[in-house]
């Protein structure tokens, strides 16, 4: 009775004596819940131009941020800096295309998955080998002083964060629905060989879809980087996009920040108050088994594709 | 049979036999003249290579240093390799299993740079005899020389540091019976390393009357907004911080942004290096680590690095990060290490040591302040002393301090309270001695 009164009802009933700090609680995991959500994205336009699922996304994330925390340290202003860099993870997309997926066309996605393991070893050593396994400083401008709101205690870098979040999938849903590669990638996504016949270029929509990833994955980078430094873990924050994808669907924009928000929210909310009945630290596999109640119920995610098996 | 045949004869024998009569006394000349050597266990890549780097820098340097200034250790080279584990105690199993064997006599002594490692390692030293290290980590219960005769962990351990700490904050308080009522907050890496101080803190709550929480944070500790939202609600007077890696430098930023007061957030000695705090930048300024070694570059050792390893080149001996927290910590591993050897020396003679040896040399370590100012190394570390009982050494702990710019210490030596420290390492050795039928040695 005891158990079942802390596990019921006691979590509950803290939540209400004190509504500010839950509130500060779940505002804290929706602030959270963006930052995955921009590691997530990037998974999500890779996997559906083309189906793959990118080990490589965080892996890209920390060589991007490595490629402009090193330029910024050798001197090179902040605004050129981004541009060299989000024009390196172009020359990674073009290159990733010609010697990886090219070669690789009408392979198993299996393969294709475990090509992206060994894109994974590569970034991560040659990124290592130019700029180091230091750790680097990252400051570009983002103010980051705590503010107290309705009792509530943010962080105006968590704000930016996720105004930046926000923009970036708007942007991206804009991108998808209203230009003409957005159309195109749409249709390479639904059909490799429809697409083919009616003549959209393959090649250049898996360039773009890989550039994009990468340019998500500078700005994820950027992001994470100036909370923890850029250094090589930066690589295992994919760990925490997982979930969310599961939650919110491989091919779905929204459904990676839905995705996110609930997870951000869901895993701050576990630890808080019901951490403590188990010793606490339960939020990274909380994520995960929220995420598989999920798919218990709805396998393709909450925005996925409808999964319908033809006999 | 005629004499002519005869010496024919004697002579053919001789010449087959020579190899065989020869062969044992050039490989003693070998041995004589033999290289000590040192297996590096380090991490130079992966999550935890910021602090991998500089550590594995100090270690090399000195032993590059004993190599280029002295010849040596009592004129027996060194040599040594490193294997890269990533922090990985899977990997560090292979690569003890890789140096165990090599060198001239075997390897000297292993320092696994990893509490998860030293716990696998334990139990294989005792069979290969050689002796593990783990200067100021791994299993606090090891400092018990009569059960653990291959495992050292001096100059201190976690719970000596933990005493420590409530030492520091009680003579901040007036007093450690000023500490009744207070509230204490610990976050630690979710792993045996960072669970290690948790009961020193427990029973030292009960006897100052202290009110304790402990908040985990799970590996790589990138996320921890969860905990610092329940820092933010217990309110506690002081944070003691058990971290490692990005942990350390997202706690910072995370206490930072609930506006904690950084002076009463405190590191272990494996959260206050400088890649620990200048991520975080002038909200940095105040936070306190514990330490026990100097920082700077300032030692004649120092000098002589730049001078013999670097041939005077300050640009590269400021890459390797000469004179941070963590590579003079690497500096000091290596001179227990090489102090030991000789040590041993001193017994046993100026050839290459065995494992077995070595390990005599650890038990049997006694650095003065006056060897520790021969070393040229000054006010750098504190005199030690190990027995065949006491593999801590019960070291004191100082407290340094982040200025924005250098780590200045604030508080020299601190007591480890070793009345009630000790009697705990005994207790948990001789539960670990009844656990794995092991009959204590008679010290």
């Amino acid at each position: 009775m005891e158990v079942l009164n802390a596990i019921f009802v006691l979590p509950f009933v803290d939540m209400f004596s004190e509504p500010i700090f839950f509130a500060e609680v779940v505002v804290g995991g929706l602030l959270t819940g963006v930052m995955y959500s921009l590691v997530a994205l990037g998974f999500v336009l890779i996997f559906k131009a083309s189906g793959v699922f990118n080990f490589a996304q965080g892996a890209m994330v920390l060589f991007a941020a490595l490629t402009l925390v090193g330029l910024m340290e050798k001197g090179v202003p902040v605004w050129l800096a981004l541009i060299i860099a989000a024009g390196v993870m172009v020359i990674v997309a073009v290159i990733i295309e010609k010697l990886v997926l090219r070669p690789l066309v009408n392979q198993p996605d299996i393969i294709l998955f475990m090509a992206t393991i060994g894109i994974t070893f590569f970034l991560e050593g040659f990124g290592e080998t130019v700029w180091g396994s230091d750790i680097h400083r990252l400051d570009v401008g983002i103010p980051d002083a705590p503010f107290e709101i309705g009792g509530m205690l943010l962080n105006e870098f968590d704000i930016w964060a996720a105004a930046i979040g926000a923009a970036m999938v708007g942007g991206l849903a804009l991108f998808f629905r209203y230009t003409v590669i957005g159309r195109a990638l749409r249709a390479v996504a639904d059909d490799h060989q429809a697409a083919l016949s009616v003549g959209i270029p393959l090649k250049t929509i898996w360039i773009v879809v890989w550039s994009v990833a990468g340019f998500v994955g500078l700005v994820a980078g950027i992001m994470w980087g100036t909370k923890s430094g850029v250094q090589f873990s930066l690589s295992l924050i994919a760990l925490k996009a997982l979930p969310v994808l599961i939650l919110g669907g491989f091919t779905s924009i929204p459904g990676a920040i839905v995705g996110g928000l609930i997870i951000g929210v869901g895993e701050k909310v576990a630890e808080i108050y019901w951490g403590p009945l188990i010793g606490g630290a339960i939020e990274n596999w909380f994520a995960y088994m929220l995420a598989l109640v999920f798919l218990l119920f709805r396998p393709q995610g909450l925005f996925g594709e409808k999964i319908i098996e033809r006999v | 049979m005629n004499l002519k045949k005869t010496l024919v004869a004697a002579m053919g024998a001789a010449i087959l036999a020579a190899p065989l009569v020869a062969a044992p006394v050039l490989s003693s000349t070998a041995e004589a003249a033999g290289e000590q050597f040192f297996p590096l266990i380090i991490y130079r890549t992966g999550p935890y290579a910021v602090g991998g780097i500089p550590l594995a820098n100090g270690y090399g340097d000195y032993l590059k240093l004993l190599n280029a200034r002295d010849g040596g250790i009592n004129g027996v080279k060194i040599k040594f390799e490193e294997c890269e584990t990533q922090y990985n105690t899977k990997v560090g199993i292979e690569c003890y299993e890789k140096l165990k064997n090599k060198g001239d006599v075997g390897a000297s002594v292993f320092n696994p740079n990893s509490t998860g490692i030293t716990y696998a390692l334990i139990p294989k030293t005792p069979i290969d005899k050689v002796p593990v290290h783990s200067m100021g980590y791994g299993r606090t219960a090891a400092g018990d020389g009569r059960v653990f005769p291959w495992a050292f962990t001096f100059p201190t351990s976690y719970w000596s540091q933990a005493a420590a700490f409530i030492n520091y904050v009680g003579e901040r308080e007036g007093g450690k019976n000023n500490l009744k009522g207070k509230k204490i907050a610990f976050i630690y890496h979710n792993s045996g390393y960072g669970k290690e101080p948790l009961p020193t803190f427990t029973k030292l709550s009960k006897k100052y009357g202290y009110d304790f929480k402990a908040l985990a944070v799970d590996h790589p500790g990138q996320e921890q907004k969860a905990a610092w939202l329940q820092v933010r609600r217990y309110k506690p007077d002081y944070v003691f911080l058990t971290g490692w890696g990005v942990m350390n430098q997202v706690a910072i930023k995370e206490a930072a942004a609930i506006r904690f007061p950084m002076d009463h957030f405190i590191g272990n000695w494996w959260s206050g290096a400088e890649a620990d705090v200048l991520p975080a930048g002038k909200s940095a300024i105040g936070y306190i680590a514990a330490t026990f070694n100097q920082p700077g570059a300032g030692t004649q050792a120092h000098g002589d690095i730049v001078k013999h390893v670097y041939g005077g080149d300050n640009a590269a001996a400021n890459k390797a990060q000469i004179g941070q927290v963590l590579y003079n910590r690497g500096i000091i591993n290596a001179i227990y290490d090489t102090e030991a050897v000789r040590t041993a020396m001193g017994k046993y003679g100026n050839t290459a040591m065995s494992g077995e040896q070595v390990r005599w040399g650890l038990e049997n370590l006694n650095l003065t302040e006056a060897r520790i100012a021969e070393l040229g190394v000054k006010g750098f570390m504190g005199p030690i002393s190990i027995s065949c009982a006491n593999h801590e050494g019960g070291g004191k702990v100082m407290f340094q301090q982040w200025s924005g710019t250098e780590w200045k210490i604030v508080k020299g030596w601190t007591d480890t309270m070793q009345d009630m420290i000790r009697p705990m390492i005994e207790e948990a050795a001789a539960a670990f001695a009844k656990e794995n039928k092991i009959t204590p040695r008679k010290c």
